[in-house]
This record gives C-alpha cells, structure tokens and sequence, in this order.
C-alpha cells in the first residue's frame, strides 16, 4: 500500500501540485512574482499581519458565515439534507472578498498604491473596488466587453467604489482576455502595480495565496459541522470556474477520506455540444495565464471560447490544484448545464428564499443530484458561493421577462 | 562535431562578428494573413539585408504581445496557421534560402498540445534553428533544452530589465544561440524604449555570456535601430513592421513592404561603426 498523499503539502517551493501550476510568464514578471512569493511568505506567518486579516475578515467581511440547512430544499429533493455554507452573505456578495481583503493587505504592506485585477461576472472586480476604496489605493479593472454587456450593474458598483473599469475588446472579450490584459498591464507597471488575480489560477504564488485567503471558508465549516452536528458532511460540493470558492471549501477537507469532494463545472448547452465551459471534465492537460493545467482548446493548441450562462464560470482554464486533485482521484468534477443550473436556482429560491448567483447555482444543482442518491442522515454540504442580485436581469431575459 | 557548430545561428553570428556588422533581425508573424505574404515577405528580408528572421507561431492568448501583434495572431490563427503550416513554410523558404537562420518564436500551448518532442523534430527537419517561447523563462525552460538540442535546435532565452544580478548570471550559462534582451517591462509595440536604461543590463549579459545579445521591443525605425545597435549584437523589429504588413494583404505587397522599410533599417545599422 502507497502511504496516502497529504494534500496539505502542496504546492511544492516551485508552486507545482504534482504536475500542475509552476510559472510559465515572461522573463520581466519572474522578479516580481518573486518579490510577491517572498512578501507573502514572510507575511502569512507575521502574528500583526494574521490579526489585521482576522479582524477585517470578522468586522468588515462579517464572517464566520453561517451553515444553514436547508430543510425544505432536502425535503423536496428527497434524500441526504443539504447544508448551505453561506458565503453569499459576506459583504458585496461572494467568497471573493476573502482573497481580495487579504492581497489589498499585502499590497499595502508592499508599498503598491494600485491595484488591478480582472474580471468576469464582476464580483471579483467589485470585491477589490470595495476593498481600494477603504484602503485608499488606485483601481482599474479589467473586463471582457461582453460581460460588460451582461453585468452592468456589477460595472456600475466599480465606478460607485472609484475604480476604473477597461472594457476588453481582444479575442473572446471575456474572462480570459480580461486575465489577459491585467497580466499586459501589471508587465508594464510591475514598480507600482499589485496584481489582485481573482481566482486559485495564474502564476505561482497566486494558486496558493489565493487558495489560502479562500480557505477559511473550508476551516470554518469543519469547525461548525463538528460543533452543530459532530461530525464531517459526507459530501463537499462547489461550483468550480478558476477554482476559488472550490479549493477555499475544500482545503481543510482534503486529508479526510471520508469526505466525497465534488466540483460542479459549466456545461452551458451541454458537454457533448462543445459549448460549455467545464475544463476539468472535458479539456486537456496545456499551459494557460502562467501555470499547467487542464484547458479547453482545439488541435492546434488555442484556446477555445467557452460558453455558460454565468459569466463566472466561462473561463477556458482552471486552478491547477483542481488538475492536480482530479488526476489524483481525490475530487470529481461534472458537468451541470445551464438548463440545469437554473432550474436549481428556482427550486433554491421557491424552497429557501435565496436567491443564489448563477455560478452558485451550479452547485446547488450538482448537490441536489448528488442527494437524491443519498440517505436522510447523511449530509451534503454546498458552497453557497454568492447571491443572485447581479444576476436577476440575465435570468429574466433567458425567460423572456422585461423588467 | 558537435551538432551546434552547424546551427545557422552560430555561423550566422560568426560571420557577423567577423564583418563587424549588427544583425538585423525582422520579427514576422506567420500566416498573417497568409502564408503567402509571409514567404514573399521572408525572402523580401532578406535581399533587404535581414540577417535571421523570427516568425511568430500565432497564439491565441499572446499576454506579451501589444495590440498589433495581437490583431496579426487573431489574422494568423483565422487563415488557419497551425504548427504543421508554419513548418511547411520554414520548408518552402529553405528550398530558396540554406543560410538564414529562422527562430520560431511563440507560446507554450501549441507546442505542448502538438507536443514538445515532435514540435522539435518537425521544426528541425523543416529547417528552424531555434525556438524562442515567451512564457517559458529559464525555469520552465530548462526541461525542453535536451529536447530541442538533441535535433540540433537552439533554445533563445529572453533576459528583462527586472532581472536581477544572480539570475543574469545564470541565464547567460543557460544561452544558447543568442539571449533576447527585453529593451523595457512592457508589452510588444509600447513606445517606452530608452537607449540609455538598456545599455548598462546589456553590457553586462554581454560581458557574462559565451553567445550574442540581441535587443528586442520598441524598435520602430532607422533611428531608435541606430541607437540601439550600437549597444548589441542585433536588433529585433517586430511590430514597426507588422503593423506595416497589416496593410499589405497580397504577397507581393508584403515583400515590397517589408523590404522597404528593412532597407531604410539596414542603412542604418551599417551606419554605425562598430
Ligand atoms: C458567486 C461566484 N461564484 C463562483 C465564481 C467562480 O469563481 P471561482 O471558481 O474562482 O470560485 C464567481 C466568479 O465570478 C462568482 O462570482
């Protein structure tokens, strides 16, 4: 027998999960990634720095978030009860100020007065708005004109918090291209630019620091399932784009085997229809923004358009930990269509009274799925990763509902 | 005999450093907008005095590349380039040239989806003489060396003005064929090139390394190609003339462009005595 994997341990010093991650920029941003890689490390073990996250995670965040059981969506599924980790509850909306509060804190600590990031359905670009503007550092975001078009309340929240929004018109104007032009702004302006990606993918460190600021999600709900139910859910399910609500549930699960890890990836019109966004279940091993990972690209090596009703998840990429925990075996990743998913964001609102992000949906569905198989004491624990405000336009024009 | 001492680069250089000449090296991305134009610009390069030519394996997500380049590998990847129509045309432009060297130059996907070893063996057997991956510094290089000189191919590392003193250093023990100093931090096409902040990092790479510096990024016509080739082995020109190419859609409008305006070039290296 093969001693199991602590999945703790990893990256390794050179930012690889087995064969996945690593640093493949151009030459002039392997000194700043350095230079980031060393501030970080030095900081995640300085007691002032931990504390002042602490606090701003409990004060200005609102966290621990809640796990909520959501009874009548069990009763009406019919079978294992679904528990809600309630991420939408923090402040602007999702688990994405959890990364964002952490990096604008090493970004001060680092002597960066702007910031950038990318974006896809605006939450990150809004978490990291919000977090510049009480930090008093410059903010530009970059974002694909397409889901300008289909988010434009997240990109008036940006203007409200003082950012700058660039609208993207290269390749597929989404998130990859969005991803694209931050890395071409941050090349140019490395001496005074702190690049805040917004999910578990680009170069090392940003995999594991972004992993780390998201994990608290997973190490609260451990702690809260052993205290309200003394013991650990059967099964963990997240919605999965780059990977960041993902691997910040399931980090502090990882070395629990009794725990089933599932992420819930796009299949937008579907996985057989090549109009999809799901990169674990359907794409290959490639290189993309910086690390190894599996991609979505056709023979010749581009990448291709992905398509998902959330603007979160059609990202053609995806955390290279995700890689690394799928070709381990310790994960398993489906694919949820959109049809699917907003079916899932009915049953949730109509049961619950929640109204969840389309991206959250996703894994809603995937839950639902898996409990139907499931028995009444077992427990399914979703990652409840946002709410639904920014997406109630989308959904009444997929309906056919003027507002 | 080792396989190096037949590399086009190596004999290319040579001959240069003998004639106390600056080479010139024209950037072109291949297949934009067809492979045609490419090859009518190549040859075009060189009866204009281009002593190597770099030809772009179009990507579709160049996060090192500036609007121009970018728009080209749109153009490039919309004709249909792959890895096996660039080969063809390294192949089609041996069959009228033997002595220019040709370093591809591009992304890591392609190659890897097409995969390394076989990317290495058809580049080489098509007539390429070395390869340039923007997204595989030193690091992430170091795994593809054996690969790539086992069929006889240079692996072009790039130096930046961010790197440090150490990993300088270690770069120019790395090198082969020639290292591609990145003149500013920035994207392809920027307008930030200063002479002055690169000569200090050049000198130095040049003092450290057993191969030729060349200077890329920002190189826009015979003046900033004067200034800056006083200070190096070559030159790089990418997007000053890929954005003149953008216009010229036939092949033989291609060539005259790209002969042109790598005349005007030429003169002006040939200018400055070394
Ligand atoms: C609510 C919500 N969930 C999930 C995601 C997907 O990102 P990740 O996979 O990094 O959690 C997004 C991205 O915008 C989001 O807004």
């Amino acid at each position: 027998m093969t001693d199991p994997i602590d999945f703790h341990a990893w990256p390794d010093a050179d930012g690889r999960f087995g064969g996945f991650g690593g640093r493949y920029v151009a030459e002039t941003l392997m000194a700043p990634l350095a230079e980031l890689t060393a501030a970080y490390e030095h900081y995640r073990m300085d007691p002032a720095f931990i504390a002042e996250l602490d606090r701003d995670l409990a004060e200005y965040v609102g966290r621990p978030s809640p796990i909520y059981h959501a009874e009548r969506l069990s009763r009406e599924v019919g079978g294992a009860q679904i528990l809600l980790k309630r991420e939408d509850l923090n402040h602007t909306g999702a688990h994405k100020i959890n990364n964002t509060v952490g990096q604008a804190l090493l970004a001060k600590r680092m002597g960066k007065p702007r910031v950038i990031a990318e974006t896809g359905a605006g939450q990150h670009g809004v978490a990291t708005a919000t977090v510049a503007a009480r930090l008093g550092l410059k903010c530009v975001v970059y974002m694909g004109a397409t889901d300008i078009e289909r988010q434009k309340i997240n990109v008036y929240r940006m203007k409200l918090l003082g950012a700058e929004v660039v609208p993207v018109t290269a390749g597929s104007q989404t998130l990859k291209d969005a991803l694209n032009e931050a890395l071409r702004d941050w090349v140019t302006n490395v001496h005074d630019t702190f690049y805040i990606i917004g999910t578990v993918a680009g170069p090392h460190p940003y995999p594991k620091m972004v992993r780390d600021f998201n994990a608290v999600i997973g190490r609260e709900a451990r702690a809260q399932m052993q205290s309200r139910y003394g013991k650990l859910p059967d099964a963990l399910v997240a919605c999965v784009g780059g990977g960041s609500n993902a691997i910040g549930l399931f980090h502090a699960f990882l070395n629990d085997a009794g725990v089933a890890i599932y992420g819930a990836e796009a299949a937008g019109d579907g996985l057989d229809t090549g109009r999809h966004a799901a990169s674990l279940a359907a794409g290959r091993p490639g290189i993309l923004h910086g690390n190894r990972t599996y991609v979505l690209c056709d023979d010749a090596g581009q990448i291709t358009e992905t398509h998902s009703v959330s603007a979160g998840l059609d990202y053609p990429g995806v955390g290279p930990e995700h890689a690394w925990l799928k070709e381990t075996g310790r994960a398993t990743y489906l694919g949820v269509d959109d049809g699917e998913a907003l079916a899932a964001f009915h049953t949730l609102a109509r049961t619950e009274g929640i109204l969840a992000a389309l991206e959250s949906s996703h894994a809603v569905a995937l839950g639902m799925r898996l409990a139907r198989d499931m028995r009444p004491d077992q427990a399914v624990l979703v990652n409840l990763s946002g709410r639904g405000d920014k997406d109630v336009h989308t959904i009444a024009a997929r309906e056919g509902i003027e507002l | 005999m080792s396989a190096t001492v037949h590399n086009r680069i190596d004999v290319r250089f040579a001959a240069l450093r003998e004639q106390g000449r600056t080479a010139l090296i024209p950037f072109i991305t291949a297949g934009d907008p067809s492979i045609e134009a490419t090859l009518a610009a190549m040859k075009a390069a060189v009866a204009a005095g281009a002593d190597l030519i770099e030809l772009g394996v179009p990507f579709s997500d160049p996060m090192a590349d500036g609007p121009v380049i970018q728009k080209a590998s749109e153009r490039a990847i919309a004709a249909g380039t792959d890895a096996p129509a660039v080969f063809e045309l390294v192949n089609r432009f041996r069959a009228g040239d033997t002595c220019t060297p040709v370093v591809l130059m591009g992304y890591l996907n392609p190659v890897e989806i097409h995969g390394r070893e076989r990317f290495a063996r058809e580049a080489a057997a098509a007539g390429v003489d070395g390869l340039l991956l923007v997204d595989a510094p030193l690091e992430e290089a170091a795994p593809f060396q054996a690969l790539l000189s086992e069929q006889g191919l240079h692996q072009i590392l790039l130096a930046a003005p961010t790197t440090g003193g150490e990993r300088r250093a270690q770069l120019a023990s790395a090198a082969t064929g020639f290292i591609y100093y990145v003149a500013f931090a920035g994207v392809t096409g920027a307008a930030r090139l200063n002479a002055q902040a690169v000569s200090a990092p050049v000198a130095a790479l040049r003092e450290l390394a057993n191969v030729p510096v060349v200077i890329g990024f920002g190189v826009r016509d015979a003046a900033s190609a004067r200034e800056v080739g006083a200070l190096a082995d070559g030159v790089v020109v990418g997007s000053a003339l890929v954005e003149r190419m953008a216009t010229a859609t036939d092949p033989a409008t291609a060539g005259a462009t790209a002969g042109e305006f790598l005349g005007s070039l030429r003169a002006a290296l040939d200018s400055t005595a070394k």
